[in-house]
């Protein structure tokens, strides 16, 4: 080998590598930016009265987003009773009965593929199936199509906690007797259950962020929303809808929701990232 | 009386009360396709297939087409992957094989968090940043040196189909780079050492041992990523000007399918206009489940593979 090939084939070695830093470099500056942006502009443009007052009339300054934010739990509540139990059931039968049979991949293979609907189609599916039945919007059309977003990740992630769960510990409970059913619900459950748990606090952190299904089920309001059968304001929707108004005001209070927003979603990420590293570890 | 666990009533009722419920999972998704067709059945019947490749959009006189947004649904997405799949290759090639694991795990974290960002938010950054920027730095940088191709040519708006391919990019380099890590590190070690051995640098082991032995797995990712790019809403809605034309330059303004629902449903006056716009819905389903389902076909087939192997 000549040294000048030799020579090359190093040079290439070196610059190429160098560029797969370069790119993740580049990718973890993107998202320090991100958040620092959102940091500075968010903490300068957040007060107290964000926090307790409604939207103030358009044209007037201050006022907040106090019914937002109740609105985004009480949207979370609602997706939470649909998603989670079909969720976990869902996940307990793929990891008990359902690891190497026919359904088993087929309803795996559906959530997965439901995991991959364009949040924007789920909103139009719990359009065609609430609002219209309905004749208007309403809190519990936004909390449909949250909860049919959050069963495919609920049922993934605790098929895949339960499945940590050694078998010899389902034989071991065999073993002394019980049957098959007080096995799965009094002792691999349990063993899971933290796992499980984090798994769902993700799938609302993720859903909690979202716009597209809830612009023409919940829509917005710019008042409290008395029960469920009312349309209702959301974070995500308020910082779209501020974000694209020609009001500095409200570019203001957009800067802050977003904050908040984003450290609620990345907050519950780091602490169910934290309880799943430690679970692991000890 | 003799206890076999599986075949007491109790245990009957617990396996089908499960099995319902995650039989549900596949009617839900039943459902839903039903529900896009059964609401679509007016502009279906009015306009048939010829929707697909109709150019004029215009709400008052009632005429719908979709292919102003089909165009910018792939242009956006099209340059979205352009961009994200050597960077997130980049990164994963990075994680799996040149940093040590105490480096590549906070960092394949940090790059998940990317991920876990909401698309509102990266509207909100891009509307106030990433746009003044475009407008200002990237789009006339392009048009002097490259000004000569068709795409980098017209007055630089900031908003339009450049800056929602380059918001796209950033929010699918996460899932390009978790799944090819993964995929990389399942790449057996004797792969890698049979050439390191005969003498190969580095790079020249990625190129030659790891990356083919990877290739519909890394495949499996940009198809991931692509389904995502299709279907994402907010963020494209806020940054790509929204006019329903056909423009080959990527600096005007475009529209894609999913913001053409975000932005107009709630405006629809007609019925024939509602249904309209689920009928784009459809086609976005349509679309995305295809593409999802050769992705989760390649990834699945990789993991297989290597699970055999070992």
């Amino acid at each position: 080998m000549t040294p000048a090939l030799l020579f090359r084939r190093r040079m290439t070695n070196v610059v190429m590598l160098s560029l797969t830093g370069i790119c993740t470099a580049l990718v973890l500056w993107v998202l320090f930016f991100i958040l620092g942006y959102i940091t500075y502009h968010g903490i300068t443009a957040l007060d107290w009265d964000f926090f307790t007052k409604l939207p103030k009339p358009v044209g007037e300054k201050g006022g907040g987003m106090a019914n937002a934010i109740v609105g985004t739990v009480k949207l979370l509540a609602l997706a939470s009773l649909i998603g989670v139990p079909i969720g976990f059931l869902g996940g307990v039968y793929l990891s008990e009965y359902g690891r190497t049979n026919t359904s088993g991949f087929l309803i795996r293979y559906a959530a997965d593929i439901l995991n991959g609907i364009p949040s924007i189609v789920m909103g139009i599916f719990a359009y065609t199936i609430v609002v219209l039945p309905m004749g208007h919007f309403s809190t519990v059309a936004g909390g449909v199509a949250l909860g049919i977003m959050m069963i495919p990740i609920a049922v993934r992630s605790t098929e895949e906690f339960l499945k940590l769960v050694p078998d010899s510990i389902r034989e071991a409970g065999l073993a002394l007797g019980l049957p098959e059913w007080k096995v799965v619900s009094l002792v691999v459950i349990p063993t899971a259950l933290r796992g499980i748990v984090t798994g769902i606090m993700l799938d609302l952190a993720r859903v909690a962020g979202e716009t597209a299904p809830l612009l023409f089920t919940a829509f917005s309001n710019r008042f409290w929303s008395r029960g469920w059968l009312e349309p209702i304001a959301s974070l995500p929707v308020m910082i779209y809808t501020y974000a694209v108004a020609p009001y500095e005001d409200w570019h203001r209070q957009a800067w802050a929701a977003g904050m908040v927003l984003l450290m609620l979603v990345l907050g519950a990420n780091l602490l169910s990232r934290l309880i799943l590293h430690r679970q692991l570890k000890g | 009386m003799v206890h076999r666990p599986g075949v007491s009533p109790a245990d009957r009722l617990f396996r089908a009360t499960v099995m319902t419920v995650a039989l549900s999972v596949l009617f839900i998704a039943g459902v839903i396709a039903y529900e896009l067709l059964r609401n679509s059945q007016l502009p279906i019947e009015k306009f048939g297939w010829s929707f697909l490749w109709r150019t004029i959009w215009d709400p008052v006189a009632e005429q719908f087409g979709a292919l102003p947004f089909l165009y910018g649904t792939l242009v956006t997405s099209a340059l979205a992957l352009l961009i994200a799949v050597p960077v997130g290759l980049g990164v994963a090639i990075f994680l799996s094989e040149l940093a040590p694991r105490w480096l590549s795990d906070p960092v394949t974290f940090l790059v998940e968090l990317l991920a876990a960002i909401p698309s509102v938010i990266y509207g909100l950054v891009g509307i106030f940043v990433l746009v003044p920027w475009v407008r200002s730095f990237l789009e006339p940088v392009l048009s002097s040196t490259l000004g000569f191709l068709p795409f980098f040519k017209g007055a630089p708006y900031g908003v339009g189909m450049l800056t929602a391919g380059l918001v796209l990019a950033t929010m699918v380099i996460p899932f390009i780079v978790s799944v090819s890590r993964e995929i990389l590190m399942a790449v057996p070690r004797s792969q890698r050492e049979a050439i390191l051995s005969l003498g190969a640098t580095q790079w020249e082991m990625v190129r030659i041992a790891v990356l083919p032995y990877a290739r519909s797995g890394i495949m499996g990712s940009v198809f991931l990523a692509l389904a995502r790019a299709l279907g994402e809403t907010m963020a494209v809605t806020m940054v790509i000007g929204n006019r329903p034309e056909i423009r080959l330059s990527l600096f005007e303004p475009g529209y894609t399918m999913a913001a053409v629902i975000a932005n107009e449903f709630t405006e629809a006056t007609s019925d024939l206009y509602v249904q309209t716009l689920i009928e784009i819905g459809l086609v976005l389903f349509a679309v995305t489940i295809l593409v999802n389902a050769v992705a989760r076909l390649l990834i699945y087939s990789v993991f297989s593979r290597v699970e055999v192997r070992e």
